[in-house]
């Protein structure tokens, strides 16, 4: 029988449709339709100027929009060869990680209601509340951010923002404890995901699978730690790796992280650097606004880069960051005038998602819900 | 990281371990090679791509065992009009090379990559339906993103930004 999962499913984390085949229980096939939430964004891009671009990269994964700012800052970065102030890249790790945990809580609340253990979806986003008001005191917006700019961040931190965040830091391992307590040694979650859309490190790195899909798998590559940027060489911290391949290891992985990230943010609090968020480049970053309202050559450089944007020289640049999801990579190539000549955002999840046939394949439909919710895809993200 | 002018040479290049690879078993192959901020490109021929991808994958000193990307850059209106760029990474020696091979307007059609690293799939896919590259051997070649019943490649230079509907 051919059984649709449509496009309008609580349990596929957006608009991902399934055509399944199924032989009562079983999954005898199975094979994903996406492009339900295509928008065009990579066209879109090559008619903006490359600061116009940055909003447009919030929403290509929009569980972790700074994520997606951070890479295709990098990218023009290094297309230019700017040199961004050591606070900036401090600033930046912080806030990454902190999208980090946001993505894994959304993740964790919405994978665990999918199983069926719907407190902790509730508990989650009580946390994410948090974080999601930090992220509204240092740029004005809950999700889409754009705080991560061409050449720095956008703002300074307000005042006591730091403390608050510690604040945050202190409590939220406490927090995670409380996440596990209900999730890891619970019979029904262990029977429901132990054993389950189980695959291999060989399959996994053949199909392109990366970040926790991967690691859960017992393939230990973080390109936080093994290709380093924006200075997360300076930052000590573990990548979880699991063995097993199952759906247990994927969330195992996952769930360590949010301690990670948390030991992370500590980190960057305890020795931000003093100094500019901007980098010195008048002709690519905007001045500062009180500069610009008293200074002539201040109020050109602004005009002129509103308007006519910047030139960026020829070329091109691959650059990937280690996303919630795993590689997230922003091809930008430059034909030297002010608009990108082409943005490719390789998305983690499309590769991720070619998993799932082989993963779901021969076990039961109910499985086929947990092995979504462990490979964490977003639309966004696949279908761009 | 202030820029460095981009090493085009291919006699410059030739002691990468990918090029000296691919140059030792054809040098037909290899049609140039240029590194440029940090990154190595080497441009492939169209015919030999698929047994320079096996040999990066398999060789012990590259290991270019992780395809990340697969995607097209459309140059209209210069020729050759199509570039389709392939990402790598060997996640043991954690490098990464990008390779590239060049199609003309009249004749856009190369060999998957599918058989070599099982991850082309979709991208791929993405290729054909959004720029009409044919990948000969792909085993599911359909539109993923656009509707099946699409007409037009949306990322080709000559598609308008706006669309036609």
């Amino acid at each position: 029988m051919i059984l649709n999962m449509g496009p309008q499913h609580p349990s596929t984390h957006g608009v991902l449709r399934l055509i399944l085949e199924i032989d009562g229980e079983t999954v005898v096939r199975l094979m994903p339709d996406i492009g339900y939430l295509h928008t065009g964004i990579e066209k879109t891009c090559e008619a903006k100027f490359y600061q116009q671009v940055v909003p447009l990269t919030d929403r290509i994964d929009y569980l972790c929009p700074m994520t997606n700012n951070l890479c295709y800052a990098l990218a023009v970065e290094k297309l230019l060869g700017l040199e961004i102030p050591p606070k900036a890249q401090w600033l930046r790790v912080m806030m990454n990680e902190l999208t980090r945990i946001n993505s894994h809580l959304v993740w964790l609340g919405t994978h665990a209601m999918d199983i069926g253990a719907l407190t902790v979806f509730l508990y989650c986003f009580r946390e994410r509340e948090d974080v999601l008001r930090l992220f509204e005191a240092i740029s004005g917006q809950r999700m889409m951010t754009s705080y991560f700019r061409i050449g720095g961040v956008a703002l300074e931190p307000p005042l006591g923002f730091f403390d608050r965040v510690r604040e945050f830091a202190n409590r939220f391992p406490s927090k995670v404890d409380e996440y596990e307590n209900l999730l890891t040694g619970n019979p029904i979650w262990m029977m429901r995901t132990k054993g389950v859309a189980r695959i291999s490190a060989e399959d996994a790195i053949a199909l392109g699978a990366s970040g926790p899909t991967l690691r859960g798998s017992g393939v230990d590559f973080d390109l936080r730690r093994d290709m380093p940027y924006s200075s997360y060489e300076k930052f000590k911290f573990k990548v979880p790796v699991s063995q097993e391949g199952d759906v247990f290891a994927r969330y195992i992985c996952r769930v360590q992280e949010l301690r990670e990230s948390t030991a992370i943010v500590q980190q960057a609090l305890d020795g931000m650097p003093e100094g500019p968020i901007k980098a010195d480049a008048p002709k690519v970053v905007l001045p500062d606004r009180e500069k610009m309202k008293t200074q002539m050559e201040a109020m050109i450089y602004h005009f002129k880069i509103i308007t006519e944007g910047f030139a960026v020289p020829a070329g091109e640049v691959y650059q990937a960051v280690e996303s919630p999801r795993g590689e997230m990579g922003y091809y930008v190539v430059s034909d030297g005038t002010a608009k990108p000549y082409r943005v490719h955002m390789r998305a983690a999840c499309l590769a991720n998602l070619q998993l799932l046939p082989k993963m779901c394949e021969g076990r039961l439909l109910a499985d086929v819900v947990a092995a979504i919710g462990s490979i964490d895809i977003v639309l966004g993200e696949i279908d761009r | 990281m202030p820029l460095t002018p981009a090493i085009t040479d291919l006699e410059a290049l030739k002691e990468h371990p990918a090029v000296a690879r691919l140059r030792g078993w054809n040098s037909a192959a290899v049609e140039g090679a240029k590194f440029d901020r940090d990154e190595m490109t080497i441009y492939i021929e169209r015919s030999c791509l698929h047994d320079a991808c096996v040999i990066l994958r398999d060789d012990v000193s590259c290991a270019f065992n992780y395809l990340s990307d697969v995607t097209c850059v459309d140059w209209y209106p210069s020729q050759p009009r199509f570039e389709m760029v392939y990402q790598l990474l060997s996640i043991a020696n954690k490098e990464r090379v990008r390779l590239k091979v060049r199609l003309s307007a009249d004749s856009p059609v190369v060999e998957t990559v599918t058989s070599v690293w099982p991850a082309a799939n979709y991208f791929e896919r993405e290729v054909f339906d959004l720029f009409g590259i044919r990948f000969t051997g792909h085993p599911y070649l359909r539109r993923i993103q656009m509707p099946e019943d699409w007409e037009g490649h949306p990322l080709r230079k000559d598609y308008p930004v706006e669309g036609y509907r």
